[in-house]
């Protein structure tokens, strides 16, 4: 399964996402220059964390408007995988391609640490490898990650199991201590409504190798996988 | 924001809220073009209509 | 020209007339300006440059030393650790947020400036009192400013050192360490060579900003400071990520033949520098140089400090290679002028030739100064006190708790989770531990690397006080299993013109070279930072060392956290502790003296040298320097790290006070599984270092008990509060 991290000026995960995928999962992957308006043969498309154009107007602001990102769009609508992680996340809400915008943190610092997220739909190509209720153990590191959508919006998407993931205690309670960032509804992680485009905020890049402190990360690539391999199969059926 | 000015002695400082304040100079034939761009370029790219609103003020300035 | 002109520029009447006779005639105001700023201290260490001949600068693995951007240091297998520590004080007095986040965009582009990927940034913060509100608005712009720009650039801040005291409160001292890593053959100098190669300027455009920063840099703060904020430059963090991978690229592609950054001193720096090191010339077009602002100067072209500049030296069939990189990542080059032969540095601006002076005078050509140096008065009286005088301390628990919950000691992760420490995913041991380690996934080797300096030791005794840093900043390389290759010092002083400040810095660099000799570990760079003082009143003198060390394997590596009840915990090394200048003197009694406890070079590198063997051949569960807080908090600390307990059986030999919470050096604590406690013991006695079984992991209590006298026995639980939630409580 081939891979496509997108690099926009001022990313700054894209080497991690990479690593992950190659390394780790033993997957083929190419970086993507946000300049170019071809996704060559990718299965999955990734746009990683980082600081695109700076962060300056609003978080993805910019980055939306590149040259790759209409691209992004069609792959999206002919059903493409596409996960957004923190930038990237933020890119995908402020292209429309998710719901919701994502604010300043509450507490207005920027926070790196690692938090405990709950698997609250796992019946998704991004969380397939997780059961229902798992509790995973990735970092975030972002200023602007507090979630927020308009009432009818978060009903909706409720309705349609758009919430990917939720900030909980180590053991899977939602607590508001448990929040870092005053997210709406403790939301870490959502997809759209057919289910192939999602974003988070923690940064599962970051959670595939002990040493780094967590592999629970690997979930969320191997679903991407699994979801692959199985639609494969199905088509040679 | 609030603390640094108490930490400077602004003690009297209650509430604070930040916003944006951008400046654009740009060319349009008449005063509705122009209305209508700004409108536009404040929805699609300058603020994020899920969180943010937005006004503003046209001015005719000198080339 | 009148007098007060070169007088209002800094530069004394001597000085002046060593111009006058180096150039053979009077300087325009142009060249006035570029002198002021070159021969300024920050940029000219006339007051520290004979002192700091004394450091060992040389070795074995020694690529560079210091003189350049950065220093260079062979890791093997092809590959090579760059790293570089340097101040940001009086900027980020005025402006915390700005001030810290240019220290940490000049560090960087000192990294990447020698053709290095950097990997990791440290840092070590003092501040004042933060009871007092403007201490506290430094303390959380400055760490702001330091997360704002290393975030965004993507480099993770893995590690620091923060300490409190009234000295610091109008001064507090911010300096940036960054450490990068190359494929040796990559190195490249900052040297204008090559008769007609072009001078090429990249980056943002040039402006009014921190004009005159390093004079600003080079006198006493006062009331009047604040005024100076125009003097503070301002970064940007996105453009210095764009800089830093073009400049990369442009190094890899092997298109360039020398690099320069710009930034104390701006363009006179970078020019002045790159032809006195390469012994040419340069010639430049001022009105080439892409400006913000309109009308300025070409003294202000020339001295303004606007951040995110680069000077690239590039042959002429090149050029269109580098342009067409630095176009991709939306950079827009200018080619200023050439490399010359004469050894002038001659700048144009609008047809008129405005400036013309050698190389070599305005870089290096300033007077090297030895001045007085005296003991001061308060040295010999702090020294006869004994703190052993002071009424006896009868609750430990409660000394403990104390200490704990001081802002010196305390857990730092208030700050350090503002910092993005995992980006890259090399962190393989983040902030909070004795080092932090990052692994080189090339060759899986692992960098340890760690900031250290106390200026409450060096303000008692200079000269022990400076071995003592590098030997704990080493000693904590050592503490997780790596060797200590290279140190790059930042030395943060008052007013060198004050005899008792220049005996303090004399005194602290001999110590630090004795030991850097000892410990055999070369200084290869670094920053001096006098006139630390408001209103007449010093700092403490502070020595910050960064220390870097090698593992061969990453996963060799060790950490400070109790792991496995029934582990035996064992205290290995020197036995002499003091309270003097300790943190329990300060925070139970307020107070600042005594004699601290001596240190034996050849012991200390024994005893790292032992520590590091015994952890090579996996024989230690954990590993933990004992530093602020003696033996009782090491413990703490262990304990906190792996929320597990121990029980201590510690025979009190003299006042428990000294024995739990007394400093000092050559002293590590470790923990060993059961089976392996004998060959650790008998090694240990082998290697000549003193070992002493005091305890076992077990539970959740730290039990300290001396015979039967229970001396302490807490709960982790409780600990962990006071120690966690210390600037939670503080701050918001």
């Amino acid at each position: 399964m081939k891979f496509g991290v997108i690099v926009f000026p001022g990313s700054n995960c894209d080497l991690d996402a990479f690593h992950l995928i190659r390394d780790i999962l033993q997957q083929p992957v190419d970086y993507i220059s946000h300049q170019t308006a071809d996704l060559a043969d990718c299965d999955a498309v990734i746009l990683p964390g980082g600081f695109s154009y700076g962060d300056y107007l609003r978080s993805g602001a910019i980055a939306r408007f590149s040259k790759i990102m209409p691209k992004v769009a069609e792959f999206a609508a002919r059903g493409g995988l596409v996960l957004g992680i923190c930038n990237g996340f933020q890119v995908l809400t402020e292209a429309g391609l998710l719901p919701g915008a994502l604010y300043r943190n509450d507490n207005l610092q920027f926070r790196c640490q690692q938090v405990s997220v709950r698997v609250e739909n796992s019946d998704t190509p991004f969380t397939n490898a997780a059961s229902r209720g798992a509790v995973l153990k990735i970092p975030i590191a972002h200023g602007d990650g507090n979630y927020f959508a308009p009432p009818e919006l978060l009903q909706q998407m409720e309705k349609n199991r758009q919430i990917l993931f939720r900030y909980t205690d180590e053991k899977g309670k939602t607590r508001i201590d448990a929040n870092p960032n005053g997210s709406l509804d403790q939301i870490a992680g959502v997809c759209n409504e057919t289910g192939n485009v999602a974003g988070m905020m923690p940064h599962p890049e970051r959670a595939g190798e002990l040493i780094l402190g967590s592999a629970d990360g690997l979930f969320i690539f191997k679903s991407i996988l699994n979801h692959f391999l199985s639609k494969e199969a199905v088509k040679h059926g | 924001m609030e603390s640094s000015l108490h930490a400077l002695g602004y003690e009297n400082v209650y509430r604070v809220r930040v916003g944006k304040y951008l400046e654009l100079f740009l060319e349009a034939e008449n005063k509705e073009e122009a209305t209508h761009q700004v409108e536009e370029m404040s929805r699609r790219l300058l603020s994020n209509p899920v969180i943010e609103d937005f006004s503003y003020s046209l001015q005719e300035a000198q080339l | 020209m009148a007098e007060q002109s070169w007088r209002q520029l800094g530069l004394t009447d001597q000085e002046y007339a060593m111009i006058i006779e180096q150039i053979g005639r009077e300087p325009n105001l142009v060249e006035l300006n570029m002198y002021s700023v070159m021969w300024s201290e920050h940029c000219s260490y006339k007051h520290s440059q004979s002192a700091l001949k004394q450091f060992p600068t040389s070795g074995r693995r020694v690529i560079q030393g210091p003189g350049e951007n950065a220093g260079v240091v062979d890791i093997g297998d092809g590959w090579a650790a760059v790293f570089k520590i340097e101040s940001h004080n009086h900027p980020s007095a005025v402006e915390p947020y700005q001030g810290a986040a240019t220290g940490v965009g000049g560090i960087l582009r000192d990294i990447f400036t020698m053709g290095a990927q950097p990997v990791a940034f440290l840092n070590s913060l003092r501040f004042g009192n933060l009871e007092d509100a403007r201490g506290r608005y430094l303390f959380d712009g400055v760490v702001a400013g330091i997360g704002g720009y290393g975030n965004c650039v993507g480099i993770p801040t893995v590690g620091g050192e923060i300490y409190f005291e009234d000295c610091y409160q109008g001064n507090p001292l911010v300096n940036a360490m960054c450490v990068g890593i190359m494929p040796l053959e990559r190195l490249v100098l900052g040297k204008a060579v090559g008769v007609g190669n072009l001078i090429v300027l990249v980056g943002a455009r040039t402006g009014r900003d921190g004009i005159h920063g390093v004079t600003f840099a080079s006198e006493e703060l006062s009331q009047a400071s604040e005024e100076r904020r125009p003097a503070v430059q301002v970064g940007d963090p996105f453009l210095g990520k764009l800089l830093l991978e073009a400049t990369l690229e442009v190094i890899e592609k092997k298109l360039v033949v020398g690099v320069q950054d710009l930034g104390g001193a701006g363009l006179t720096c970078a020019l002045t520098e790159t032809a006195a090191r390469a012994g040419s010339g340069i010639t430049v077009e001022l009105d080439r140089v892409p400006l913000r602002e309109a009308g300025m100067h070409p003294f202000e072209i020339l001295t303004s400090e606007s951040q995110e500049r680069m000077l690239l030296i590039v042959e002429p069939d090149q050029y269109k290679a580098v342009e067409a990189v630095f176009r991709r990542w939306e950079l827009s080059p200018a080619v200023l002028g050439k490399v010359t032969a004469d050894g002038q540095v001659i700048a144009r601006f609008k047809g008129e030739e405005v400036v013309r002076v050698p190389a070599a005078s305005v870089s290096g050509g300033a007077p090297v100064y030895n001045p007085e140096a005296q003991e001061p008065e308060y040295f010999k009286r702090l020294a006869s006190l004994d703190p052993l005088d002071l009424p006896a301390v009868k609750d430990f628990n409660k000394a403990l708790i104390s200490i704990l919950s001081s802002p010196d000691i305390a857990s730092k992760e208030w700050v350090w989770r503002r910092y993005d420490f995992m980006v890259r995913t090399c962190t393989v041991q983040g902030p909070g531990g004795d080092a932090a380690v990052i692994r080189h996934r090339e060759s899986g080797k692992g960098l340890a690397m760690a900031v250290d300096g106390n200026g409450r030791y060096v303000y008692l005794n200079p000269y022990l006080g400076g071995m003592l840093a590098v030997a704990e900043a080493t000693r904590n390389v050592s503490c997780v299993g790596a060797e200590p290759i290279g140190i790059t010092d930042c030395l943060n002083f008052g007013n060198p013109e004050k005899p008792e400040i220049y005996w303090q810095f004399k005194q602290a660099v001999a110590g630090m070279a004795e030991a850097c000799r000892v410990l055999e570990v070369p200084v290869v760079g670094g920053n001096v930072s006098f006139y630390n003082e408001v209103e007449g009143e010093a700092i403490y003198p502070t020595p910050v060392v960064g220390a870097v060390g090698l593992l061969d394997h990453y996963e060799m590596q060790a950490k400070s956290a109790f792991v496995q009840e029934g582990d035996i915990i064992y205290l290995l090394g020197a036995k002499e502790v003091s309270l003097g200048g300790s943190q329990f003197l300060k925070k139970i009694h307020g107070q600042l003296y005594g004699k601290m406890a001596g240190l034996n070079l050849n012991l200390e590198k024994q005893l790292q040298d032992l520590l590091r063997y015994l952890i090579s051949e996996k024989l230690l569960q954990s590993a933990h320097d004992l530093a602020d807080g003696g033996l009782a908090l090491a413990l703490a600390e262990s304990c906190l790290a792996g929320g597990s307990g121990a029980i201590i059986k510690y025979n009190c030999t003299s006042r428990p006070e000294l024995e739990l919470f007394g400093e000092g050096p050559s002293r590590v604590l470790v923990s060993v599984s059961p089976e392996l406690g004998e060959r650790v013991k008998s090694i240990a006695t082998e290697s000549g270092i003193p070992v002493e079984e005091i305890g076992i992991v077990q539970g959740d209590l730290l039990q300290i008990t001396s015979g039967s006298d229970s001396l302490i026995e807490m709960k982790i639980a409780l600990m962990e509060r006071a120690y966690r939630e210390v600037f939670t409580w503080i701050m918001e």
